[in-house]
C-alpha cells in the first residue's frame, strides 16, 4: 500500500504549482484553472485520509467541493465572458475598477 | 353648547386654509363671515343662560380630552363660560363679525383675498381660545395663536419691504414679554402645581402663595401683557403695525388682541390684588403709558398711526382700571373701546377707500361733503373715545378716573386726566383736518372720491350705534349702586378688594371734572385748526425742539435701535465671525478633513490588480501557519 504521505506530496506539489500559476499568469482563464488545481489538490488531500482513518466524511466533503466547483465554474466562467464583451480583454491587469 | 364658540371659526379656517384654493370667491366671503357669527349667536345665547344662573354658582367648564398629562404637570384642552370669558367673546365674535362683513367690500380688489380671510378667521379661533381656556397652557396657546395671526396679517402685503418688517417687529417685541410671560406661567406651575384658574385661585384664597411670589408671578405676567397689549417699553410694535389692512388694525390692533392683556390681569386679578405691588406698577405704567401715547398722537399726520398712539393710550387707562383694583372698570373700557376704536378705524379705511390709499391728512381735508355716511359714523367715534357724556367712551373712562381718585391714585388721577385733554384735541385735530376745512386733495385722488359700498358702511353703522349706546350697561355709581350692570355682572369674577367709596359731592364733582377736561380738549382743537389754522404753525415756530420731539416719537425707535438692536446684531457678527466661522466650522471641517486624508492614505493598498489582493492572501496564509506550527 503506498503511504498517505505521498498522497500529501503529491497534494502540495499540486497546490504549490497553482499558486504559482495564479500569481505568474496573466489571463483570467489560465488563474481560474490555477485555482481548480488548488481545489482538487485539496480534494486529494481529503480523499487520502478519508481513506487511511476509514472514515466516509472526507469523500462526503469531497462530494461538496466537486459540487460548490462546478457551480463556481459556472458563474465564474459567465463573468469572464462578459468581461470579455465589455474590454475586448481577458487580461487580469486590465481590470483596475476597484483601484483606490 | 358654547365650547363650539371657538370651534366653528377655526373649522372654518381649516377648510379654508386646505381647499380654499378651489372655492368660489363668493362662497368664501359667505363662509368666513357666517363662521363668526354662528359663533355669535352662539355667545349670546351663552351668555343669557349665564344671566340666569343664580350668583355663587362655579363656572361652566366642558372638558374636550386630556390634553398634556406628564408627572405633575398636566393640562386639559377645556374651554370655560364665566362673566369674563362670555363679554370677552361677544366683543371678539360681535365687533368680529362686523369687521369681517366691511372686509368683503375693503379687501375685494385684494388678490389676496382667501388667504385673507383664512387669517381672520384663524386670529378669531385663536382670540376665543385665549378668553375661552380655563387654563393658563391652554390661554397661552391662544396668546401666542394671536401673536401669529398679528405677525402674518401684519405682513399681509409682504411684497412690501416696511410691512415685512413691521410684521418682523411685531413679532419678535412680543417674543421678549412672552418670554415673561412663560416664566410668570412656570412660577404658577411650581408653586401651585397646575394651571387650572380655579386651582390658582383656591390656592391664593388659601394662604399658599406669600406676597413677595406673588408680586414676582405678578409682574413677570404683566410683562407679558406689556408686550401684547402695546404698553411701555414694548408698544413700539402697535404704529408700525399699521401697515397690515385696515380691518386688521381695527380687529386685531385695536379692539381685541391688543387688549388680551388687560383681560389677562383682570382675570389674574386675585394675584394683583394680593401682591399690592403689583397692582401699582400696572397702574403707573398705564398712566404713563397712556400719557406718552397721547403726547406722542399729537403731531402724526398718518390718519392711522394717529389711531394707533390713541389705541396705545385707551390701553393705558385700562390698565390703570386694573392697576387701581377697579378690574371691573377696565373691562368696561375694554368693552366700549372695543366699538368705538374699531369704528374709528374702519371709518379711517374708509376714508383710505375713497381717497385711493391716501393715509396722510395734510392731503385730505373738506370731506364732509363727499362721505356721508363715513363722517358722521367716524365723529360718533371721536365723541365717544374724546368723553364727552351720553355716549360709550365718557362713562368707561370716567368710570376708571373716579375709581383712582378714590383708592386716593391722585397722580395716576392726575395724568389720567392730561391723557383725557389731549385725547379730547387729537381726536378732534384728526376730524377737523380729515373732513372740515379747505380741500387739499391730490388732484388724481378727487377723481376718485366716493362713498364707500353699502358692504362696508352698514358695519359702520352698527358700530356707531354701539359707540353711542354701550356705556349705558355701566351707570356711573352716583345714579345708584344697582346702576352699574356691567361691574356687578362682572362680581363672581372680580374679587373684591378694598374698596373706597366717595360721597356723593365729590363724585359729581369728578365727573363735571372730566366733562369740562373732554369739552376743553375739543375747544383747543377747533381753535387750533379750523377757527384760526396759523396758531398751530406759531405754536411749533415757538417750541421747535419739543415739536421736533413729538414729531419724532420721542426718538424712542431710534434709542431701542441704538442701545439694543444695534449691539445684539453686532455682538451676533462678532460670534458669528469667530466662533461659528472659526471655532463651530473649523472643528467640523477639520473632522472632515482629517477622513478625507486617512481615507487618501488607506486607498493606496488598493491597487485594484487581483494578484496583488492574492499576494496579500497568501502572505496572510503563510503568516496564520507560521504562527500555527511554531
Amino acid at each position: 500500500m503506498i503511504p498517505v504521505s505521498y498522497f500529501f506530496g503529491l497534494s502540495i506539489v499540486l497546490f504549490v504549482l497553482g499558486i504559482i500559476a495564479f500569481f505568474i499568469k496573466r489571463d483570467l482563464i489560465t488563474m481560474f484553472m490555477a485555482i481548480e488545481v488548488m481545489l482538487n489538490a485539496a480534494n486529494l488531500a481529503f480523499i487520502a485520509l478519508a481513506k487511511a482513518a476509514g472514515s466516509p466524511a472526507g469523500q462526503v466533503i469531497v462530494f461538496f467541493i466537486i459540487t460548490v466547483a462546478a457551480a463556481e465554474a459556472a458563474v465564474g466562467l459567465a463573468i469572464i465572458l462578459l468581461v470579455f464583451r465589455q474590454k475586448k480583454s481577458i487580461k487580469a491587469e486590465d481590470m483596475r475598477l476597484l483601484k483606490g | 353648547m358654547f365650547w363650539l364658540i371657538p370651534l366653528i371659526p377655526g373649522a372654518s379656517a381649516f377648510i379654508l386654509a386646505v381647499f380654499g384654493k378651489w372655492l368660489p370667491k363668493k362662497y368664501v366671503s359667505w363662509q368666513a363671515c357666517l363662521s363668526v357669527f354662528a359663533s355669535f349667536g352662539i355667545s349670546l345665547v351663552s351668555f343669557f343662560g349665564l344671566l340666569k344662573v343664580p350668583p355663587g354658582s362655579p363656572p361652566v367648564i366642558k372638558t374636550l380630552f386630556s390634553w398634556i398629562q406628564s408627572g405633575s404637570f398636566n393640562a386639559d384642552l377645556s374651554l370655560q363660560l364665566d362673566p369674563l370669558s362670555s363679554i370677552m367673546t361677544l366683543v371678539v365674535t360681535g365687533v368680529g363679525f362686523l369687521i369681517h362683513v366691511y372686509s368683503v367690500g375693503y379687501m375685494a380688489q385684494d388678490k389676496g383675498y382667501k388667504r385673507y380671510f383664512t387669517y381672520l378667521n384663524l386670529f378669531t379661533f385663536a382670540m376665543l381660545i385665549l378668553v375661552m381656556g380655563a387654563n393658563l397652557v391652554l390661554m397661552f396657546v391662544g396668546w401666542e395663536g394671536v401673536g401669529l395671526c398679528s405677525y402674518l396679517l401684519i405682513g399681509f402685503w409682504f411684497e412690501k419691504h416696511s410691512a415685512a418688517n413691521a410684521g418682523k417687529k411685531a413679532f419678535i417685541v412680543n417674543r421678549i414679554g412672552d418670554a415673561a410671560f412663560i416664566l410668570g406661567i412656570f412660577f404658577i406651575f411650581l408653586i401651585v402645581g397646575s394651571g387650572d384658574f380655579r386651582a390658582i385661585t383656591g390656592a391664593l384664597e388659601g394662604g399658599a402663595v406669600t406676597q413677595g411670589m406673588a408680586t414676582l408671578i405678578a409682574l413677570l405676567l404683566f410683562a407679558g401683557a406689556t408686550g401684547k397689549s402695546a404698553q411701555i417699553p414694548l408698544y413700539v410694535w402697535l404704529p408700525d403695525a399699521m401697515e397690515g389692512p385696515t380691518p386688521v388694525s381695527a380687529l386685531i390692533h385695536a379692539a381685541t388682541m391688543v387688549t388680551a392683556g388687560v383681560y389677562m390681569v383682570s382675570r389674574m386679578n386675585l394675584l394683583f390684588t394680593l401682591s399690592g405691588v403689583a397692582g401699582q406698577v400696572v397702574g403707573i405704567v398705564g398712566a404713563l403709558t397712556a400719557i406718552f401715547a397721547a403726547t406722542m398722537a399729537l403731531t402724526q399726520n398718518d390718519i392711522k398711526r394717529v389711531l394707533a398712539y390713541s389705541t396705545i393710550s385707551q390701553i393705558g387707562y385700562m390698565f390703570i382700571g386694573c392697576g387701581v383694583g377697579a378690574y371691573a372698570a377696565g373691562m368696561f373700557h375694554l368693552f366700549t373701546h372695543a366699538f368705538f376704536k374699531s369704528l374709528l378705524f374702519l371709518a379711517a379705511g374708509s376714508v383710505m377707500h375713497a381717497l385711493s390709499g391716501e393715509l396722510d391728512m395734510r392731503k385730505m381735508g373738506g370731506l364732509r361733503k363727499y362721505l356721508p355716511l363715513t363722517y358722521p359714523t367716524f365723529l360718533v367715534g371721536a365723541i365717544a373715545i374724546a368723553g364727552v357724556p351720553f355716549l360709550s367712551g365718557f362713562f368707561s373712562k370716567d368710570a376708571i378716573l373716579t375709581h383712582a381718585y378714590a383708592q386716593g391714585q391722585y397722580f395716576i388721577w392726575a395724568l389720567g386726566l392730561m391723557g383725557a385733554v389731549l385725547t379730547a384735541f387729537y381726536m378732534f385735530r384728526l376730524v377737523f383736518l380729515t373732513f372740515f376745512g379747505q380741500e387739499r386733495l391730490d388732484p388724481h385722488a378727487k377723481e376718485h372720491l366716493h362713498e364707500s359700498p353699502r358692504v362696508m358702511t352698514v358695519p359702520l353703522v352698527v358700530l356707531a350705534f354701539f359707540s353711542i349706546v354701550a356705556g349705558y350697561v355701566g351707570l356711573p355709581v352716583v345714579l345708584g349702586k344697582k346702576a352699574n350692570l356691567f361691574s356687578r355682572f362682572l362680581d363672581p369674577v372680580i374679587h373684591p378688594g378694598h374698596e373706597a367709596h366717595l360721597n356723593i359731592s365729590a363724585e359729581w364733582l369728578l365727573i363735571l371734572i372730566s366733562v369740562a377736561v373732554a369739552l376743553c380738549g375739543i375747544y383747543i382743537a377747533y381753535v387750533f385748526y379750523l377757527k384760526s389754522p396759523r396758531t398751530p404753525h406759531r405754536i411749533v415756530a415757538r417750541f421747535p425742539m419739543l415739536y421736533k420731539l413729538l414729531y419724532n416719537k420721542y426718538y424712542v425707535d431710534e434709542i431701542y435701535n441704538a442701545a439694543i438692536v444695534r449691539p445684539l446684531v453686532n455682538g451676533s457678527r462678532v460670534v458669528y465671525d469667530n466662533f461659528d466661522l472659526k471655532v463651530i466650522d473649523g472643528t467640523i471641517d477639520g473632522t472632515a478633513a482629517a477622513t478625507g486624508s486617512a481615507g487618501k492614505l488607506l486607498s493606496l493598498f488598493q491597487s485594484g490588480l487581483i494578484k496583488d489582493y492574492g499576494l496579500v492572501l497568501l502572505l496572510g496564509v503563510v503568516v496564520f501557519l507560521g504562527y500555527l506550527l511554531f
